[in-house]
């Protein structure tokens, strides 16, 4: 592996330039983590809203996004958008310089792909939960949208941390898919070292083992939280199914 | 915005021979996958000494890193095992196409490996007390009396899997393979018609996808057989620290 610490073409070592992967990789998937769980908490409150036109509008949007392969939404984020706003907008989006020009499509198209995924996830753990509840909330006087986000919500998202981790890490994984709108994320790094130095194994071996730890480690902390915020009386034994 | 549709009209034929491929491709991974997947399941839940631990690793590993990473590494890489295992020594090149089949069948072996686990697990014990009391072999009894079983109640979710490895096959796009994605992406620059072949690549795949989502949610709904209903199962998740 030592040839990971020789100098590069650009003054670097190889090393440096799978770190700078993985910064890349990294902040992709924490960006667009947080925006498709803000996303699938919204839209998988419009799927078990009272309101028929919010279902539909939920409902709608998990289709949507849920039916079409991410490297295609990402190709329509980057390529088509851009053509089919306003010609001034258009040309703006073109003007933004290397790195931005592709994190941000992909941020979209990682966010509103993972946001469809997360919503069913939501939705689900609501209902989950007994009917009565959103009737006693609002028996209490509580307005549906205080009833959502102080009683349905937060128990929901007990119920489905596990497989929100499963989610995370998922797009921890499709993040890779923005290499081919040109981010150089860890991948792309490790496919460039193998091109400039043909060290395969070494190249994809790294990678590997970066992708192999950053997943372990989330999945630690994860298991962590899911053991603070168990709801009392429901432990591993009782909620494993 | 001017959309030419007839510059999609002309390039039907070749469009269509890539949808074939894309379907070649999903059905090849998706049965190679389920013998070699059920038969991981298999492995591991006899706890064949050493085989089973090896299966264990083999799901872990892949199921942490991302698709086009594994891509690259069959590409790449088995080419020269094979010629490390031939007597020449040189690496033999499998060629992308080889290399889509090979990869995604070892790849979605994974993910059914641990669907058939967890429908191993959904069946009632006395199903192979009673197997066994009546005196069949290991082998009738997985052949004729749990896989049917396991089948029928993970049906719904083999099938969003299969939807899902419908979807990940556009990723071949990375090997420049032609397959519906591909040859899209190929005339579209050819023709400097991005924004027409990818909105339309866009929503083949979204009908399709619905359709086989559709049959994914008349399964789950339809009155169980003999046995539970896996409802979901972790797809990423690890097991437990």
């Amino acid at each position: 592996m030592s040839f990971l610490f020789e100098q590069t073409t650009d003054g670097n070592t190889y090393f440096s330039w799978l770190m700078s992967g993985l910064l890349w990789t990294l902040f992709l998937w924490v960006v667009s983590g947080v925006a498709a769980f803000v996303i699938g908490l919204t839209v998988g409150s419009f799927r078990t809203a009272p309101s028929l036109i919010l279902q539909v509008i939920g409902r709608c949007y998990v289709q949507v996004f849920r039916n079409i392969p991410l490297i295609v939404q990402a190709f329509l984020w980057y390529f088509v958008f851009p053509e089919i706003v306003p010609a001034s907008f258009g040309n703006y989006i073109k003007s933004v310089p290397p790195p931005w020009a592709s994190f941000i499509p992909a941020v979209i198209a990682l966010s509103l792909y993972t946001g469809s995924r997360v919503a069913e996830q939501i939705r689900a753990g609501i209902k989950a939960l007994p009917d009565g509840q959103l009737k006693a909330a609002h028996a209490l006087g509580m307005s549906t949208l205080q009833s959502y986000w102080l009683l349905l919500i937060p128990q929901a998202l007990r119920i489905t941390l596990p497989t929100l981790t499963s989610e995370a890490l998922g797009l921890l994984k499709n993040t890779s898919v923005a290499l081919t709108i040109g981010l150089l994320e860890l991948t792309a790094q490790a496919q460039q070292i193998n091109e400039f130095t043909f060290k395969t194994f070494g190249a994809f071996g790294s990678a590997t083992i970066i992708y192999l730890v950053t997943a372990l480690a989330v999945y630690q902390v994860a298991a962590f939280v899911e053991r603070i915020v168990e709801i009392p009386g429901t432990g591993k034994t009782a909620s494993r199914g | 915005m001017h959309f030419d549709f007839q510059a999609i009209g002309r390039a039907l034929p070749f469009l269509m021979d890539g949808l074939a491929f894309t379907f070649e491709l999903t059905a090849v991974a998706c049965i190679g996958g389920l013998i070699l997947g059920t038969g991981m399941a298999i492995i591991r839940q006899l706890q064949v000494p050493v085989a089973s631990r090896l299966v264990s690793v083999y799901v872990t590993l892949m199921r942490c890193i991302p698709l086009i990473l594994v891509l690259f590494w069959f590409f790449f890489l088995v080419p020269l095992i094979l010629g490390y295992l031939s007597a020449t020594g040189r690496p033999i090149p499998l060629g992308p196409k080889t290399t889509a089949f090979v990869t995604f069948t070892m790849f979605e072996a994974a993910y059914y490996a641990e669907i058939v686990r967890s429908g191993f697990k959904a069946i009632h014990k006395g199903q192979y007390e009673g197997a066994k009391a009546l005196g069949l072999s290991t082998t009738t009894m997985y052949a004729s009396v749990i896989i049917p079983q396991v089948l029928s109640a993970t049906a719904p979710i083999i099938v969003t899997q299969t939807i899902i490895l419908f979807q990940d096959t556009a990723l071949v796009y990375v090997l420049s393979l032609n397959d519906f994605l591909g040859i899209a992406a190929r005339i579209a620059q050819r023709d400097g018609k991005l924004v027409e072949f990818y909105t339309f690549v866009a929503i083949v795949y979204f009908i399709l996808c619905s359709v086989g989502s559709e049959l994914a949610e008349r399964l789950r709904r339809k009155a169980p057989t003999t046995v539970r209903r896996v409802k979901s199962f972790r797809v990423l998740g690890l097991p437990l620290p």
